[in-house]
């Protein structure tokens, strides 16, 4: 019972710590860190974020990931909808197949698509915009996303779609204005878990950038290899990425139970 | 086998309770005595489940003692009580057999394989479960699982009563009727204390042999069904009991008996009861109205007729208060010109919801 | 699935935008891929059929089944750590109250951090002279460089994932449990259960579901792990890190050798197509939908 008790919070002691060194570091002069392990900055700066705030290199790669997200997650929730109501409420040719060629994409490793898809979006002439990230996105999202809605979605007595129907719907309008409302907290699930899978990843959100479109993540780890490396900045690029996950965890709070009870992550 | 005393039982579930609302069982007192049937009838919200669980021991109660057979069992845990429980949701443990789930509660306690195997199979005929012993629980029905749920109760020996918190709420509506038979078989049987709580005054009419109705945390009345039918002591009772439920016109006291909105009716209230102020209320059953285009009853203008299976059910306005007169089905009602009789023995009286005391 | 639905044709214009679009990206990518796994080049864009030669050196190369058994050995550890940790992490989470909301924004946080910051965040947390982890096992004397010692490496890599994705475990079983009705407690309380039988019989049947999803979901993403070690070990000290598809990468971008990494991507992505498949028709062949519509249709 005490060990109950208690691993969650060594648990979150965990999840803490190595994130706090980093914030740590943000506020430290590269000179500091080389030269002392300190706890607490003992010249607190905020030098490293205003390096990254005027330095359109840094800034804008938080910029060109927010932008290829937002796309990703607008279209996946938005070409997810009707798919997923064809899902819960039909039968069709090839639905049950369908499905699970669908949900087979999200089993895809990144890595076999990496060369393919950076040929594939060159010769479409895509390489190095924001829409070829949010597409290449959708690879995964769109089957999670349809996952998920359609879970929701079954939730829905189809007794409603009929009354609806009887009483001179047309499908558009029932679908905007009366299907839509009882899915909401749904497609807020849905929009989050896209959100975050487009937001996280790098592989393929390196593959198709080099300038234009180049996301944090990649900037970030350009600087790996290169020798001299400037820990603060480093440190205060990834203490902003973490910044939006916050954000967004903070208003979904009440949900992230709700969300994870579908169980269909 | 036991019996189980409530004195002067509140609960609330807050923090900070002052107001009565806040109480969901307010000064309760009650003697079930040992073996008896008993039923907590009354509307979701009035506390009967709450009751349930102080005395299961799943609630320590704000304030207050449970006693059984005398002796304070009020801190004890729900398994040191020696009662059994089954919930409205059937509970078995899906990956065990029948068997399994009924030896269970046994093996806990220290029973020997033997032991309990002779003690299961004696219970599950009785429940005419003997042939699905070997079944995974999982494969049941909802019934059957109530069943399960119950037999792991009558399989301990050391069980004082057996606490039914709306069992049939999930079983299908023909199972019903098939499960309150064989529960009352039981209480036969096993003469144990059975106290069953439900919002059904169907199920709890035909179950016990003494109802309590309950409304807001407070029994308001604890009688036989036939007096709770016959005589309901408060308004809330007789609207609640009987299907329809009583109807209750306002009425005031003359020198010539009652009268509903000027016209008098051969009744009277009981001298010693007029000191009550306060508005009063004449309670009759539909059955006890008849109509009829005499004058002699009140005149009532008819709004709807509803015909069930068994009768007709007449919906009246008289003189601003509905009411609803109970007829047989091949009777004809007239077009027009509807009077209101009634049959003074079984009026009733009430001042503030209460019963004064029948008139006459 | 196809319960109370009816038929409609039309319904394939409902999901054409999305076949279309799912289609776009899977099917021409891995057409091309199917080419190039089986052709050869002499170089200037000439290609010509080898039939299953390629998959054939894939099956048969040292370097594609040290890479394989790296990862397996990866996948293994982690899912063995994980599953349990976080099962048990949900069982002893407050279940109401903000003490609950608090906990679940904490466990989500390592969810929604970007996969290449985690691994900067691991890279300097385990560093000897910069790092907070680093120093302080030096400085208790325990001998530890992840930069040069391969047991290191993997121990940092494992700590890393562990501490990103176990709070997915977690916050699923914690769902979970928190979908069992109370009277299932309380009707093994009156039982007398003990607290093992309580979970042995109450908690973990009704978690089963959810931990098959923990499973498949950790199974097919640490299968799949490219950035975190990446950026942490960038694969080393030498290959001690190189699990599957920095292999890949490295064969297919760095390399630039088309035919093998064609052919090694399919052998890929059918490793875990069939262990999905596997294991998903192994458990759900017993349905939970029983048991759910017996309870009311909960």
């Amino acid at each position: 019972m005490n060990v109950q008790r208690l691993l969650p919070r060594l648990h979150i002691v965990f999840i803490l710590l190595p994130v706090y060194w980093l914030v740590n570091m943000s506020f430290k002069t590269n000179d500091e860190i080389l030269s002392t392990l300190t706890l607490w900055p003992k010249d607190f700066t905020l030098g490293n974020y205003v390096t990254i705030l005027t330095d359109a290199s840094w800034y804008s790669g938080y910029i060109n990931t927010m932008i290829y997200v937002l796309m990703n997650t607008l279209i996946s929730v938005s070409l997810a909808l009707p798919a997923a109501y064809a899902f819960s409420r039909y039968r069709f040719l090839g639905d049950k197949h369908l499905f699970f060629w669908l949900l087979s994409n999200r089993m895809a490793p990144p890595a076999v698509f990496a060369l393919p898809f950076f040929q594939l979006y060159s010769s479409v002439g895509l390489f190095d915009t924001h829409i070829a990230v949010a597409l290449a996105h959708t690879l995964f999202n769109i089957p999670l996303a349809v996952w998920i809605l359609e879970g929701f979605m079954s939730g829905i007595p189809k007794e409603i779609d009929e009354t609806a129907y009887i009483d001179g719907y047309a499908f558009p309008r029932f679908f905007s204005r009366i299907f839509m409302p009882m899915i909401a907290s749904g497609v807020g699930v849905t929009a989050f878990f896209c959100f975050m899978f487009s937001w996280v990843e790098l592989l393929l959100a390196r593959t198709l950038t080099s300038v234009s479109a180049k996301p944090i993540s990649a900037i970030m780890t350009r600087t790996v290899s290169a020798s001299g490396l400037d820990w603060g900045v480093l440190a205060a690029a990834g203490t902003l990425t973490i910044i939006p996950g916050l954000l967004v965890i903070y208003f979904v709070r009440n949900h992230i139970a709700r969300g994870f009870a579908l169980g269909r992550v | 086998m036991a019996q189980i005393d409530i004195r002067q039982l509140s609960h609330t579930y807050q923090d900070e309770a002052y107001a009565g609302d806040d109480f969901a069982l307010r000064e309760l007192d009650l003697s079930w005595q040992d073996g008896g049937a008993y039923a907590l009838l009354g509307p979701s919200g009035c506390g009967k489940s709450t009751l349930l669980r102080v005395i299961s021991g799943l609630l320590r109660p704000t304030s207050g003692q449970v006693l059984f057979d005398g002796q304070d069992v009020t801190h004890r845990t729900a398994r040191e009580r020696h009662v059994a429980e089954v919930f409205q949701f059937p509970v078995v443990y899906e990956t065990m057999s029948v068997f399994d789930n009924l030896a269970f509660p046994l093996l806990n306690r220290g029973m020997s394989k033997a032991a309990a195997a002779e003690r299961v199979a004696e219970v599950a005929e009785l429940l005419d479960l003997g042939g699905a012993l070997r079944r995974k629980s999982s494969s049941l029905d909802a019934a059957a699982r109530q069943l399960v749920s119950l037999g792991r109760g009558l399989v301990r020996t050391d069980v004082n009563a057996i606490l039914f918190d709306e069992p049939l709420t999930v079983v299908d509506p023909q199972d019903k009727w098939i499960l309150r038979t064989r529960l009352k078989q039981l209480h036969r049987t096993f003469g144990l204390t059975m106290v069953y709580v439900t919002h059904d005054q169907t199920e709890a009419l035909t179950f016990a042999e003494t109802v309590m109705v309950m409304r807001d945390g407070r029994i308001l009345q604890s009688g036989t069904p036939a007096e709770l039918f016959n005589r309901p002591a408060h308004k809330f009772v007789g609207q609640f009991v009987g299907s329809p439920g009583m109807n209750f016109i306002p009425c005031e006291s003359g020198d010539d008996g009652i009268e509903i909105h000027g016209q008098a009716l051969p009744l009277h209230i009981p001298r010693h009861r007029e000191t009550h102020a306060g508005p009063c209320e004449l309670g009759i059953r539909p059955e006890h109205l008849h109509l009829s285009r005499s004058t002699e009853g009140l005149a009532a203008k008819l709004l709807t007729v509803e015909e069930t299976s068994r009768r007709k059910l007449a919906y009246l306005d008289l003189a601003g208060t509905s009411i609803c007169v109970s007829l047989p089905q091949d009777e004809e009602i007239p077009a027009d010109g509807h009077h209101v009789m009634f049959d003074s023995q079984h009026a009733l009286i009430y001042s503030d919801e209460r019963l004064l005391e029948s008139a006459r | 699935m196809n319960a109370g639905k009816r038929y409609n044709a039309k319904a394939w214009w409902l999901v054409l935008p999305v076949v279309l679009v799912v289609a776009f990206n899977a099917v021409i990518p891995l057409m091309t891929v199917v080419n190039y796994s089986v052709q050869d080049t002499f170089g200037n864009n000439q290609f010509f059929w080898v039939g299953l030669e390629w998959f054939d050196e894939v099956l048969h190369s040292e370097r594609f089944a040290a890479a394989l058994g790296r990862q397996v050995l990866f996948t293994t550890l982690v899912l063995v750590i994980e599953i349990p940790l976080g099962l048990i992490i949900a069982l002893g989470l407050p279940t109401r109250g903000w003490r609950a909301s608090a906990y679940m924004m904490l466990l989500a946080l390592p969810l929604l951090i970007p996969w290449n910051v985690v691994g900067t965040i691991w890279q300097i947390f385990g560093r000897i002279d910069i790092g907070l982890a680093g120093a302080l096992i030096n400085a208790v004397g325990i001998d530890y460089n992840y930069t040069q010692n391969p047991f290191d490496a993997w121990v940092t890599v494992i700590a890393m994932d562990v501490w990103h994705w176990t709070s997915l475990v977690a916050l699923l079983c914690y769902a979970g449990l928190r979908s069992i009705p109370n009277a299932y407690y309380q009707a093994a309380e009156i039982d007398g259960a003990s607290r093992w039988a309580v979970f042995r019989f109450v908690q973990l049947p009704r978690l089963r579901q959810v931990l098959v999803i923990a499973f498949l979901l950790r199974f097919m993403d640490s299968f799949m792990i490219y950035t975190e070690p990446f950026v942490v070990t960038g694969g080393g000290p030498g290959n001690a890190t190189t699990f599957l598809s920095i292999d890949l990468v490295k064969l297919a971008i760095g390399q630039f050798d088309l035919g093998q990494a064609a052919a090694m991507s399919l052998v890929y992505f059918l490793i875990v197509l069939v262990v999905c498949w596997l294991f998903y028709t192994a458990t759900s062949l017993r349905e939970t939908h029983v048991e759910t519509r017996a309870e009311g249709g909960r």
